[in-house]
């Protein structure tokens, strides 16, 4: 059984008249040893077939499907999705998921071979294909592992803004689902959109020949997880005003909008499923002042699994007014780091936008500024992105915009944007 | 927020109220401090607000059959520096009129000295020593005068013993009550008070303090020289109340009048709840403490003589 910590760092010393408090919430699970046979778990793996897929990139995405059945656990449904304007279930060879063994993992295989790129691109359809091939196989088994791999190449250009946004509202809540965006034709905010509501993450695959090990690795991560649909259910005092959620680590997720009423103090936020790993959140809510000496409890924390209200880990936080200045006025160095995170985040996103707006002196501020801070707080694969965009002299500082961009570098500086790392050091330790 | 009517005398109460206001039946349900939901978890957070609710020295209540006491840190400071106690001692061999004995009731309220160190233990040492003091000199028969000259005495002592070279020594007043036979007396050092609430409600107490000011002229505590208490014996002509009090009452509500409108008619524990919820209502600026002891018609009825009110 997964076991799950939670710690919270935060100064909950406040000052006279004040009720702001931060606190960042660190959640562990750790992962049976050996993998858990027991979690029934279920993948489908989406591979865009439009036309703009043909040559290298549809037969490196054949591979990387096979390398995806390949890492399947025996037992774990599956079904395979090819995606154009239209989403095609091509296997099984019909609407459902089978068990993995080594038949129809073979069959799986002998399908993917045949794949071939044609038509347009409609990842909402895709996507709501796979929602109601997972409802089904839900019936059958609440609180199973539901993941699903979305592969593409390009803009969604075939599907409306509406139906989109209808059919990833249709399938919020019922999957998790990790996106790769391969080649530069690709655009971030769509599949950050997409992994957002899903719970799942974005990467960048540079190369197509890199995907097969990417999609292997995302397989094992998916088949590494033990507990689904886990919340974090936040309770607040009755008169104070929750400022926002944040998931801060390993990447970057408000969850603020994302928040189930619980009660008239309490809601839920959709975490996903968990395997042995850590996340962090950033809270933040406003309290009413208090007096000095008086301590409040600003915020409980619980990880639950709303299905049965078991509560997996708890923490408190507090809020506790001071005369002592001192006190008061430290920040918290958590919290510090991961505010800095934050920022490096939008600077690195306003920067990169105000670059394809023509808005070159914001550009340049942007992400000069970004890089000063990643450099400070340890961001070496975002130092090393941004480098190939701008150009910092390290005498006098100045910000230069870089005149030749490879798109490879400016997608990946995007993308990765959102991924934070950890504290290099803890004081507190 | 109404919460419902009290099961005994059907008068509304509030949410949170551990208390009937009108006729002080105990109402079972200890509601938030802070704004009265009855939801305080049992890790002693309100469910409803999150403050957490006073623990400690915060706000400290003693009942007994005889007497009742409330402390609390009020609303401004971030520590209670009062300390009270409370006792029966035993019988009573002689009293000024040599004549009546039977149980007696024993406060003691030490306010420690917010300028210097560690007032609260000052003032936690001092009811300690005091208290122990009075039951043991009273259970020996000593009479209430000499009884609290010898723990006025004792407690300046310990306090005295609390100071640590070169620091601002430790230090509180001190007043007490011993309430039995047909008799009070009460001592005091600095500004604490002892008020007869009843027929004829009057302070028994003169503050040790520069008039107008909070400047005391008189502490228990290193610094404080020779300390001799002012002791006072009373004779009361009918039931009452002995209240002492901190000055973080007796601030905003300094008239006996005033204070026996509020602490008559109930039980003591409730007097002193009502006293210092008032206090608190008024800005609660300084810690509060009360400590409520009923003179009643037990008492009077074993009396057969009238005795002049004052007899010092």
């Amino acid at each position: 059984m997964t076991d799950f910590t939670m710690r919270v760092d935060q100064n909950k010393y406040l000052p006279a008249g004040s009720g702001e408090v931060h606190a960042i919430v660190t959640v562990e699970a750790s992962g049976p040893i050996e993998r858990a046979p027991t979690a029934e778990a279920a993948e489908i793996i989406i591979v865009d077939t439009s036309g703009s897929m043909s040559y290298d990139k549809i037969a490196e995405a054949r591979k990387a499907a096979r390398a995806a059945i390949d890492t399947l656990r025996d037992g774990v449904h599956f079904a395979v999705v090819a995606g154009n304007h239209e989403a095609q279930i091509v296997f099984p060879d019909r609407a459902a998921l089978v068990p993995a063994t080594p038949e129809s993992r073979n069959a799986a295989r002998e399908a993917v071979t045949r794949l071939v790129a044609d038509g347009g691109t409609a990842m909402g359809r895709w996507l709501r294909r796979a929602a109601d091939l997972f409802s089904d196989f839900q019936q059958a088994y609440p609180g199973a592992i539901k993941h699903a791999i979305l592969l593409t190449d390009g803009k969604n250009e075939h599907e409306k803004a509406p139906e989109f946004a209808a059919n990833l509202a249709y399938c919020t809540g019922k999957f998790v689902c990790d996106c790769r965006g391969v080649g530069v034709d690709w655009v971030v905010a769509e599949l950050r959109e997409i992994a957002s509501t899903l719970l799942g993450s974005v990467m960048d695959i540079r190369r197509p020949e890199d995907l097969e090990a990417d999609f292997r690795a995302m397989t094992q991560a998916a088949m590494g997880k033990t507990v689904a649909d886990v919340a974090l259910r936040l309770w607040t005092p009755r008169a104070a005003k929750l400022n926002f959620v944040k998931q801060v680590s390993p990447t970057l997720e408000d969850l603020t909008g994302r928040r189930t009423e619980v009660d008239a103090l309490t809601g839920d936020y959709p975490t996903g499923a968990w395997g042995g790993e850590s996340r962090e959140y950033h809270i933040n809510v406003r309290v009413p002042a208090g007096n000095v000496g008086q301590e409040m409890r600003a915020g409980l924390v619980r990880l639950v699994l709303p299905g049965t209200g078991e509560v997996l880990a708890k923490g408190n936080i507090l809020a506790q007014w001071s005369d002592d200045p001192v006190q008061s006025t430290r920040i918290n160095p958590r919290v510090a780091h991961y505010t800095g995170q934050q920022e490096l985040a939008s600077l690195i996103q306003e920067g990169l936008q105000a670059r394809n707006d023509g808005d070159l002196d914001t550009a340049t501020a942007r992400l000069g500024k970004a890089r000063g801070i990643a450099e400070k707080a340890g961001n070496e694969e975002t130092a090393k992105l941004l480098d190939k965009v701008i150009e910092v002299d390290p005498d006098t500082g100045t910000a230069r915009l870089r005149r030749d961009v490879d798109k490879a570098d400016e997608i990946a500086l995007d993308t990765r944007s959102v991924r934070t790392v950890r504290m290099r050091k803890d004081p507190e330790a | 927020m109404v919460s419902g009517a009290c099961p005994a005398c059907g008068t509304l109460v509030l949410v949170g109220e551990a208390f009937c206001e009108q006729c002080g039946h105990a109402l079972g349900v200890a509601g938030c401090t802070a704004c009265g939901a009855p939801a305080v978890g049992a890790d002693g957070y309100c469910e409803n607000c999150g403050m957490l609710q006073p623990s400690g020295r915060d706000h400290v209540e003693i009942e007994l059959e005889i007497a009742a006491g409330v402390s609390d840190r009020g609303l401004r400071h971030s520590r209670n520096e009062d300390a009270m106690a409370l006792t029966a001692a035993g019988t009573v061999a002689g009293t000024a009129a040599g004549t009546a004995a039977g149980t007696v009731a024993v406060g003691v309220v030490c306010d420690g000295v917010s300028t210097s160190l560690r007032p609260e233990e000052a003032s936690q040492t001092a009811v300690d020593t005091a208290v122990a003091a009075l039951a043991k000199q009273l259970g020996e028969g000593a009479d209430p005068e000499t009884a609290t000259r010898e723990a006025v005495r004792l407690a300046a002592e310990a306090v005295f013993a609390l100071a640590e070279q070169g620091e601002d020594a430790p230090a509180c007043t001190y007043v007490s009550a011993v309430v039995g036979g047909r008799q009070v007396t009460v001592g005091w050092v600095g500004d604490s008070r002892a008020y007869w609430l009843g027929s004829g409600s009057e302070v028994l107490t003169g503050d040790d303090a520069t008039p107008g000011t909070h400047m005391l002229t008189a502490w228990l505590g290193a610094d404080a020289g020779e300390v001799v208490p002012h002791i006072r014996t009373f004779t009361p002509d009918g039931p009452g109340v002995v209240l002492l009090c901190s000055d973080g009452l007796w601030n905003y509500y300094p008239e006996p009048a005033t204070l026996a409108a509020v602490a008559l008619n109930a039980t003591p524990r409730a007097a002193a709840q009502r006293l210092v919820r008032l206090a608190l209502e008024a800005g609660g600026h300084d810690n509060i403490t009360v400590v409520v002891i009923p003179f009643g018609p037990g008492d009077q009825a074993e009396a057969t003589v009238v005795f002049p009110k004052e007899q010092q």
